[in-house]
């Protein structure tokens, strides 16, 4: 399938891009069925996301709101001040924050035993996995309920344990019941891709390390650990992620009162509540702004093959 | 390696802690669903006394089936759709050489990792706008543009995997195209797309933000959105009862449907991050 190209006398390629001479027709025809193959996914995306995120950014700069429309009118930066200057904001991007972490570092130490587990085991190695895709295929919203009533005092088994008590009403036993419920949902999407990347390390290498002494601790922090940091990093920035932008657990659970809102619910709640789109587009936006700040930290700091970079294809 | 005995046991051991928990929360919601209103606040994790007035409840009420059928048709088209074009775009990645191709993917991830929140607002008023509020299409665009960087990373990764000489080996062995790709390629590509299309149904079928947020009635809002929803049969009581049994209908199939092909499921989700 590939074309040597015979160099051609000087002719500068209209953009710059190549350096060397120009392709034949065979690599041009390529080129083209490529563009054309990915095109229409390639618009279908953009069209969704893109001209919505430069509408949003747009919204975000008037004062919109959707019950008296006539008022709409152009105030600048102005919803950007009133958000970040309020105890709102900051709380609930705390409370995310939190449950980020939090959630997501019990995730991966569960989700590595786990890992551990699934490809140690010879025994039920099917029943392990099913058990663990049981979580991942049950509907988040139906998950949820199962955890609110199992909190909720006179009706669920778990608030009866603890002397029918009603965690979901205050601040922060709801937060720890949310991360509950979070743990239980996607430590297994964590321990699939933290095994994937534990059956890279090659076995011999684990025997020869056990030859030389090396104890079980040993063994998984200075063999297993350093040969599977790619895909850790992929896992962890994944979920990392997705945990910020939570949403479903939170709605069900406790719907954002006694503060246990995250960003996302805050902006539901200015959005379709409070009908506010010019303040809940700047809430979106900064939602935006801190994904992306999450994501630059992680591939910039921890020097992962991200994925899609040259490393990793 | 030979374990011995002691480990096995204590893998064993771990092996059934692990089912035990993951089946708890879900074997909850199945006794809530059979209990009685009556028994709803007697916290017993078995019922008690059975009943199967929440089932024949809810099944008869359009507001539920027809929030069921958005569900599936949303759902089957959207994943449809995104599938055709995602494998069209990751044939390209894996087989041509054309530039742009760590763009696509970069760009894809890139979308993959949008807080739905911030394509909501936007969307909402958009669609209010162009008269797709509260419509199946209004939801199936969404879905289509946020399951494709699903699609396209996990088959891409699958479609590296395909030897596609072999094409060319059934060429010289006398097939026409059309034969070497119908015998050939299509068998292998076949798994990984069956993946990818169970892959993004079942994030479809989740999907809950979305669903929310651009839908009004049950003309197009789908079955997680409409559950959240339930006022149930009078307006004092909660329908716990009823809300359950809703719960165990759109999660059961799907249980079913997901033990069925773990194996590829598992495949599906470990290709890319293993080869990616």
């Amino acid at each position: 399938m590939t074309t040597v190209t015979p160099p051609v006398t000087a002719q500068e390629p209209a953009t710059g891009r190549r350096r060397k001479a120009p392709l034949s027709e065979g690599a041009r025809a390529e080129r083209r069925l490529g563009w054309l193959l990915c095109a229409p996914a390639v618009i279908v995306m953009v069209a969704v996301t893109a001209y919505p995120i430069g509408y949003a950014i747009y919204l975000s700069l008037e004062r919109y709101i959707m019950s008296s429309p006539q008022l709409t009118k152009f105030v600048g930066l102005s919803n950007y001040g009133a958000i970040l200057s309020s105890p709102f904001w900051w709380h609930a991007l705390v409370v995310t924050i939190i449950i980020t972490v939090v959630s997501v570092g019990i995730e991966f130490v569960l989700g590595m035993l786990l890992a551990l587990l699934m490809y140690r085991t010879i025994w039920g190695k099917g029943g392990i996995r099913t058990a663990i895709l049981i979580p991942y295929g049950i509907v988040t919203v139906a998950a949820a309920f199962s955890w609110l009533y199992a909190w909720t005092p006179s009706t669920g088994y778990l608030s009866a344990l603890f002397g029918n008590a009603a965690p979901l009403t205050s601040t922060w036993q709801a937060i720890g019941v949310i991360i509950l419920a979070e743990i239980w949902k996607t430590t297994a999407f964590m321990a699939l891709l933290l095994m994937a990347g534990l059956s890279l390390v090659p076995e011999d290498l684990l025997k020869a390390s056990k030859v030389d002494g090396a104890s079980a601790w040993q063994r998984f922090t200075k063999v297993i650990l350093p040969l599977m940091k790619p895909a850790i990093l992929v896992a962890l920035l994944f979920r990392m992620l997705d945990a910020f932008r939570i949403f479903d657990n939170i709605f069900i659970l406790t719907a954002g009162n006694n503060g246990t809102g995250s960003v996302s619910i805050l902006t539901y709640d200015n959005l379709f509540i409070g009908l506010n789109l010019g303040l809940g587009s700047a809430l979106s936006i900064l939602i935006l702004i801190c994904v992306a700040i999450i994501a630059f930290v992680f591939i910039r700091g921890f020097g992962a093959a991200a994925p899609g970079s040259s490393a990793a294809r | 390696m030979a374990a011995t005995t002691r480990s096995k046991v204590g893998w064993s051991v771990a092996n059934i802690v692990t089912i035990v928990l993951v089946l708890i929360p879900l074997v909850w919601i199945i006794s809530l669903s059979f209990k009685t209103t009556a028994s709803i606040t007697d916290p017993t994790y078995f019922p008690v006394h059975w009943t199967w007035s929440n089932y024949s409840g809810i099944l008869t009420t359009s507001t539920f089936l027809r929030p069921l059928l958005n569900s599936i048709g949303i759902g089957l088209i959207s994943t449809f759709i995104a599938v055709v074009l995602a494998s069209m775009a990751a044939y390209a990645v894996a087989r041509l050489r054309f530039p742009g191709k760590q763009v696509l993917i970069g760009v894809s991830l890139l979308i993959a990792m949008f807080p739905a929140i911030a394509l909501a607002t936007p969307l909402f008023n958009i669609e209010r706008i162009l008269g797709l509020f509260n419509t199946w299409p209004g939801l199936i665009i969404p879905y289509i543009a946020t399951g494709l960087p699903l699609g396209i990373y996990t088959l891409s990764a699958f479609f590296r995997e395909i030897p596609w000489e072999l094409e060319k080996a059934a060429k010289v062995d006398g097939a026409t195209p059309f034969q070497a790709f119908v015998r050939v390629i299509a068998p292998l590509a076949a798994p990984g797309m069956v993946t990818t299309a169970i892959l993004v149904f079942l994030f479809c079928w989740n999907e809950f933000l979305l669903a929310i947020t651009l839908t009004a009635t049950t003309a197009a809002r789908t079955a997680p959105a409409a559950l959240s929803f339930f006022t149930g049969n009078s307006q004092f009581a909660v329908p716990t009862g009823s809300i359950s049994a809703a719960a165990v209908v759109i999660t059961i199939p799907i249980i079913i449907f997901v033990l069925f092909f773990q194996r590829r499921i598992v495949a599906g989700l470990t290709a890319g991050a293993v080869k990616g």
